[in-house]
């Protein structure tokens, strides 16, 4: 699925259209360059899937992971920025995460090897030149 | 009265000893031994089980170089939030079983108390006090009116400030660590006036009566400036003017935000000595000290940065913030529970962020 992003607003808009068809088990793979909006797309996801239009999102860079609590069950956001070595994201919890949650995860490109084969890939790339533009496109891998 | 400060919440493993008077007897930080080889080489970073292998080394060293044995503690003060689960229950662990083994009070430090109560340590400066706390992980105004009472004004309502000026520095091409290459080669840009009109970057919230901060449409900015550059390597006197407008924009904002919660602060609270403390790594940057320097002298307040070393995270501050705890009368239990998010200000409002931009 592809869709065409005018603004942040707009961003948002697709994120809260796909947390309605997210449930538990789910790996959420965002992919896309610094600045694209994988954080402005994951803050809107988390908001809906834990029905708290308000609730404060904060990067998960620093604190590596960041965790919520869903209707569908716990809920991780993890970001893999400051992640050297692939392992170590087995430190943070994430065999836990993978049984019981709902994953969303940054930069998964920095843990490509044990990346679970099933799962949702979101890709953020620039479009039509334009810098507010966006290019938002969805993949289920099975 | 000398208590052993413990701190593993995020990436440092560190353990110290400070003395009732404020002297600090010992302060060590894994990753800043030069012999750090002598621990294994391996510094925690993200791993729990790094700091379970250090930390128990860590605390004998900060013991033996105070002169100081177990039996000469009278308390012991651990990070138990927020941060990394796994670390944190490493050092609260470690520190309930000193305290109950040498059968002294054990006292749960929230990590950002002992940022907010370090210019008391260093400077003995007096509640209340409005404390601007800039890192790679946090940004945010607060008030701090005595031991465990805060009042949080202002935070990010994304990106936090240090991360922004990492993430900026490596849009730039940059190497690690960002911010001071950033301040670096931001100092070598040839005309600076010109530098600001060539890129012209957002001031997030600026003008706006709430006192948060953003800084992801900074970074997005940025990003916009650098691929509208030629393609390849940079230039670096494209780098330096775009480094240039980049740390202008962040001191303005700073100073911007900053200005306004000093206004609020001296009208709620009339205070006889005002005093503004700046704490966190971004505080090290030159340029965004002169901002709040100028800041400061143009609102008539003292302005305090306590030294590096006890802006990063350390566990002198922990120890400190134990200690006023304690001389407050406060001391916690062994199944007080571990906190992953433990804000300052419990009673402050959720920040909704998104969509929030100049």
């Amino acid at each position: 699925m592809e869709i065409h992003s005018h603004s942040e607003a707009d961003t948002q808009e697709a994120a809260q259209a796909l947390a309605k068809k997210i449930k538990a088990g789910d790996v959420l793979a965002l992919h896309g360059d610094l600045g694209m909006g994988k954080s402005v797309f994951a803050r809107a996801l988390i908001r809906a899937l834990i029905e708290k239009p308000d609730e404060e999102v904060p990067s998960p860079t620093f604190t590596l992971v960041q965790t919520y609590d869903s209707a569908q069950g716990p809920l991780y956001h993890f970001d893999c920025y400051r992640i050297e070595d692939p392992e170590e994201i087995y430190e943070l919890g994430w065999e836990e995460a993978l049984e019981s949650g709902i994953i969303i995860l940054e930069w998964p490109s920095r843990i490509a090897g044990i990346l679970p084969t099933r799962r949702l890939d979101i890709t953020l790339a620039p479009l039509h030149n334009n810098p507010e533009h966006r290019l938002i496109t969805i993949n289920r891998v099975e | 009265m000398h208590i052993l400060g413990i701190e593993t919440s995020c990436d440092e493993t560190a353990a110290a000893i400070v003395r009732e008077d404020g002297t600090i007897l010992s302060s060590l930080v894994l990753s800043q031994l030069k012999e750090h080889a002598a621990f294994g080489g391996v510094v925690p970073e993200i791993a729990a089980r790094a700091h379970l292998d250090h930390l128990h080394t860590l605390i004998e060293a900060a013991l033996s170089d105070a002169g100081l044995g177990y039996d000469d503690l009278d308390g012991v003060a651990a990070t138990c939030g927020p941060g990394l689960i796994g670390g944190v229950l490493v050092g609260m662990m470690a520190g309930k079983a000193i305290a109950a083994a040498k059968n002294i009070p054990f006292i749960a430090v929230n990590h950002l108390e002992g940022h907010a109560l370090t210019p008391r340590l260093t400077d003995g400066i007096e509640f209340p006090y409005l404390l601007l706390l800039v890192s790679g992980g946090h940004t945010q105004l607060l008030v701090a009116e005595g031991p465990g009472q805060y009042k949080r004004w202002g935070t990010t309502l994304d990106d936090a400030c240090g991360e922004c000026f990492d993430k900026s520095a490596k849009l730039m091409g940059l190497p690690y660590p960002g911010g001071p290459n950033l301040e670096k080669i931001a100092a070598a840009c040839a005309a600076p006036q010109k530098a600001l009109e060539r890129f012209p970057l957002p001031r997030p919230m600026a003008h706006r009566k709430e006192l948060d901060f953003s800084f992801s449409g900074l970074k997005t900015a940025v990003r916009t400036h650098v691929y509208a550059l030629p393609k390849g390597d940079l230039d670096a006197a494209d780098v330096a003017d775009l480094a240039y407008a980049f740390q202008t924009a962040v001191a303005e904002i700073l100073a911007e935000r900053t200005g306004k919660a000093l206004e609020k602060f001296l009208e709620d609270y009339t205070p006889a000595k005002a005093s503004l403390v700046v704490s966190g790594g971004v505080a090290a940057n030159q340029t965004i000290r002169a901002a709040l320097d100028e800041l400061a002298a143009q609102k008539g307040v003292t302005l305090y940065a306590p030294p590096l070393n006890l802006c990063s995270d350390n566990a002198a501050m922990i120890a400190w913030a134990g200690l006023e705890r304690l001389r407050a009368g406060h001391s916690d239990g062994f199944d007080f529970k571990a906190r992953p998010r433990w804000p300052l200000d419990p009673d402050a409002e959720p920040k909704h962020g998104a969509g929030v931009k100049a």
